[in-house]
Formats: C-alpha cells, sequence, structure tokens
C-alpha cells in the first residue's frame, strides 16, 4: 500500500443557490481543486462522487456520468464511480479514492461531493432526509431523523452527559466560525439565548440545533504521496482512512447517547495513523445536529463522556482557544450542509488549516486534523485523519 | 404510492409486534431477522416468531414539530422510545395524550392503530402507536 496525499482542494460557496444547478456546482469546485493542484486535468484516471440522492432531489441519477461529463473526463474516458452512504456519502466517498491510489490501481485521482437539495420542496428535502433512517420501521412510523436526535437529546439531558445548553453551544461554535469562513451559508455569530429560543423542530430540539438545507460542492485531488512534489509545495498526506458501521435504526442499539461506529472507526484510524486521541490540533465533526456534535467529541475520545459538551459552552473548541479546534469551518450547522458535498468539504478544511490557508480562522502549529462523517443515526461512519508533511 | 404487497407482508410485525427469538442465546430481535447477529451461524433454523409484550415505559421522547407532508396533518406530534416489559427498544409515536403530560418512565401500551394514508384513494397503514397505561 502506497502512502497518499492531497495535492489540491476545492469548494463553491454553501448556500441556497438559486442561480446553480447540480452539474454547475460540482464543474466549479472540480476546477478549483484542478486549479489548486496545478494539474491541467489530463493526469486524472479516476472519479469518486460523494452525493446522497440527486435521484430524488433533482430527480437525476447517473450522476457518475453526468460529472464525468461536464467535468471534461469522458474525453479520456476514465472511470466515474457514484458514492451513496447517507450523511456520510463524501466522508466514504474519500475512504473509497483513498484506497483507489493507495492500492495502486488508480494514481491520480479527484473525490468530488456534491448535493443540490433546493430545487425541491422543504416537505419533500425532510422526507429524503428520513429517509436515511430506517424507512419501514422509523420513517415509516412517523419517527423523523430530527426525531431521533432529539430523543438521544432527551435521553443525555436525563443522563446528565450534557446539559441543554451545552448541547446549543455546539450551534454557537459552529456559527462563531461560520462568521469567519466566506465559502459558509451562515455568516452570523449567534448567542446560545437565539439557539434555545429557536422554533421547535422536534423538541428539545430547535430549529438552530439542525443544518440548513444547502446547495453546493467541494472538491479534491489525491496522487501517491512521493509524487506529490512534482505538482506542488503545498499537500499534506493522508494518515488514516477509517470507516465503520451499526444497524440502520437506532432503536436496534443497547446504547443511544453514543455511536459505536464513530467509536469503531476512531479506534481504526487512530491506529493507522500510529496516533492517538490526544495528537489531534483541529477535528471537523458531522454537526447535523448539535447533540451529534457532543456525541462526536465523546465517541472520537477526544473528551470523555459528560466532558465534550462543557468544552463547547466554554468555548475550548475556537480555532484560537489552543485546544482542539473543532468546526474551524462552521460545521454542517454554519457552512452548510449539501449533503454529498459535507465529508468531502471537511477534508478541504482540514488541508487548508495543514497548509496554513485558512486565513482568519488559522489554527496555529496544527499537525493533524481529524474529520468525522455520519449517515443517518451513526449508521456509517468515517474517520479520516490528515498530517502535515 | 406503496404496493399492496409492501404493506400485506409486515403485517405480523406491523399489527401484532410479531419479532423472532434466537433460541441458541435467548436475544430477542424486532422487527424479525432470520438470523441473529450474536450466534450467526449457530443460529440458523433456531430463529422462532414471539411476540412481544405490549407494555413497557418511555425511555425517551421527542414532539415532532417539522416533518414530511406524510405525517403533516397530525402536527405537532409526539414520538417515542419505549423499553417493553421484555426489555426490547421499541420507536413509535405515544397519542392520547399532552405533550406536556409526557416524561421518561412513564408507563405506556402499544395499541392498532392507523398511521397514514397514501391519499383518498391509495392504501390506508395501520400499525402499532403508544398510549398512557394508567
Amino acid at each position: 500500500m502506497r502512502d497518499v496525499a492531497i495535492i489540491g482542494v476545492g469548494a463553491t460557496k454553501f448556500g441556497e443557490l438559486w442561480n446553480k444547478s447540480f452539474r454547475s456546482l460540482g464543474i466549479e469546485a472540480g476546477m478549483k481543486a484542478i486549479e489548486d493542484a496545478n494539474l491541467s486535468g489530463d493526469e486524472i484516471d479516476g472519479l469518486f462522487i460523494g452525493n446522497m440522492s440527486a435521484g430524488r432531489f433533482i430527480n437525476q441519477q447517473h450522476v457518475d456520468a453526468l460529472i464525468a461529463d461536464y467535468s471534461g473526463m469522458v474525453t479520456n474516458h476514465i472511470p466515474a464511480t457514484r458514492v451513496e452512504a447517507g450523511g456520510a456519502s463524501g466522508g466514504v466517498a474519500f475512504r473509497e479514492a483513498v484506497m483507489a491510489v493507495a492500492s495502486g490501481i488508480h494514481n491520480t485521482v479527484m473525490v468530488g461531493g456534491a448535493e443540490k437539495m433546493t430545487d425541491l420542496d422543504d416537505a419533500s428535502i425532510n422526507s429524503v432526509m428520513d429517509a436515511t433512517a430506517d424507512a419501514e420501521w422509523e420513517a415509516g412510523m412517523g419517527i423523523t431523523l430530527a426525531s431521533n436526535y432529539a430523543m438521544i437529546a432527551r435521553r443525555m439531558i436525563h443522563d446528565h452527559i450534557a446539559t441543554r445548553e451545552e448541547i446549543a453551544a455546539v450551534s454557537v461554535n459552529s456559527h462563531f466560525h461560520g462568521a469567519l469562513n466566506p465559502g459558509a451559508q451562515f455568516r452570523k455569530a449567534v448567542p446560545i439565548e437565539t439557539v434555545l429560543k429557536s422554533g421547535a423542530v422536534a423538541t428539545p430540539l430547535g430549529m438552530f440545533d439542525c443544518a440548513p438545507i444547502s446547495d453546493g460542492a467541494a472538491a479534491i485531488i489525491l496522487c501517491p504521496l512521493e509524487e506529490a512534489k512534482k505538482h506542488t509545495d503545498s499537500y499534506v498526506k493522508v494518515s488514516a482512512v477509517a470507516q465503520a458501521s451499526d444497524t440502520l435504526a437506532l432503536f436496534q442499539r443497547d446504547c443511544i447517547t453514543e455511536f459505536k461506529a464513530t467509536q469503531a472507526a476512531a479506534a481504526r484510524a487512530y491506529e493507522m495513523a500510529g496516533i492517538t486521541a490526544r495528537d489531534i490540533n483541529v477535528a471537523e465533526i458531522h454537526d447535523d445536529y448539535t447533540v451529534a456534535g457532543i456525541m462526536a467529541m465523546q465517541d472520537l475520545g477526544i473528551y470523555k463522556t459528560g466532558e465534550a459538551g462543557k468544552a463547547f459552552l466554554n468555548e475550548e473548541t475556537h480555532f484560537d482557544a489552543g485546544n482542539v479546534a473543532v468546526n474551524t469551518s462552521g460545521g454542517l450547522k454554519a457552512r452548510g450542509y449539501p449533503i454529498g458535498a459535507a465529508g468531502v468539504a471537511q477534508i478541504v478544511e482540514l488541508t487548508e488549516q495543514l497548509r496554513n490557508s485558512a486565513e482568519v480562522r488559522q489554527v496555529k502549529d496544527a499537525k493533524y486534523g481529524l474529520a468525522q462523517s455520519a449517515g443517518g443515526n451513526g449508521s456509517a461512519v468515517t474517520v479520516s485523519i490528515l498530517e502535515v508533511i | 404510492m406503496a404496493s399492496v404487497a409492501k404493506e400485506w407482508r409486515e403485517i405480523p410485525g406491523r399489527y401484532n409486534l410479531q419479532g423472532t427469538k434466537c433460541e441458541n442465546c435467548g436475544k430477542i430481535y424486532f422487527p424479525s431477522r432470520s438470523f441473529c447477529p450474536k450466534c450467526r451461524r449457530d443460529s440458523i433454523g433456531k430463529m422462532t416468531p414471539v411476540k412481544l409484550d405490549r407494555k413497557g415505559f418511555v425511555y425517551t421522547f421527542s414532539v415532532v414539530h417539522e416533518a414530511p407532508d406524510c405525517n403533516n396533518r397530525q402536527k405537532p406530534y409526539a414520538v417515542v422510545m419505549v423499553k417493553t416489559s421484555d426489555d426490547i427498544l421499541l420507536s413509535g409515536q405515544l397519542v392520547d395524550v399532552e405533550p406536556e403530560n409526557i416524561e421518561i418512565g412513564m408507563p405506556v401500551r402499544a395499541v392498532l392503530r392507523k398511521l397514514d394514508a397514501d391519499g383518498p384513494a391509495g392504501i390506508i397503514h395501520y400499525g402499532f402507536k403508544f398510549v398512557p397505561d394508567y
């Protein structure tokens, strides 16, 4: 197995991008990444795309072919593969691409993530999201994805793992960083009262506990580490790509206040990278709902159970606090959550941080970056670790 | 719109809370599974149908204010995770109670109710919901 490097990244702005289509978003992100990697495009021999549900959002299946076509890749007839794993689609696409380069089957690969959500009405979008839970035994019974996270939050408060305020602080942290990211959907810091008083979605969670509906795309170029220098001086090493699964339905687990899939993927990732949770300097975590942010930081082993919420509330997670900086991009909550793009955009942010190009939100002296991407209620989780080399 | 067959084949679970028990280790699964994920090969041929106890208590809950169209006319509605007397966790709606009166630990039981309908001419979906069990 070869070591793999990231030699270029690019992302569109995330948001309600009424004037941009699915294909134009994908192309914009891809072109930025190719330019960033100093490539012509001809070097790319494989394409992996994270996309959750173009079939339901824009009535387009077969987006592998669509992206390959409109990115100009079909002239060389390179293979294009679309990956779906609910909210973890982007994270899994990244892992598949890294494995393809590591194995030697591919050499220079583009990973794209894209989702165009706002062409559909809100109620239908909710129904697509809920289909990432168990469609038969959860969504079909009236359980929404948000209500599953809300039930986790309720139990977490009951079991004294986190307070309502600590859970809300995850959103405050993401908005704090979103204000510093020109590509974020929401560029405004919010006080905790705004989160606590926001309209109910599924009690105890309100609108400010939930990531928004977004359009957007992100892209990454990978190549073998030993060839990275040929293209650019600013590259980072992919030290680990791990993935784990769990039951589709939340109610089938012994414990609902932790995600075993995050724990399993994290353990594998730390082993692959030869580090521990203590070595992580900057983390991008899947805060599609605030409570998921608390779980992520605990399941990753960065904080002990009962401690993550305090860290968010005490602003220890800020980019300049000197601890593990969390969601410096604004996270899913403030940067935006175009589903298939989210896991790829996390890697884009970590790359920016590790090569010191994150501008006003730059984390000082970061060596290791970690991304956690989750599908449904933690039914598929990827944990990736990037390293300054 | 769902086919009749899709609805019909789930009747044992949806109407009657029928799951399966692994006779090798004794664990009960809901919905039904064809083998036990823990015992795997040793459980083949030893998974027997079992009806869950309809009584249990609220393990956690939420009141849903935002939901897809299919549930819209009922908004807001309460959903619960219930731990049955067989120690099985189930998810479903909790009805016949004001949301402010729901609390963790309250006793409930499963009853057969209408869940949803596919428009005026489509299938009516039935299944279990929970009600307070005072």
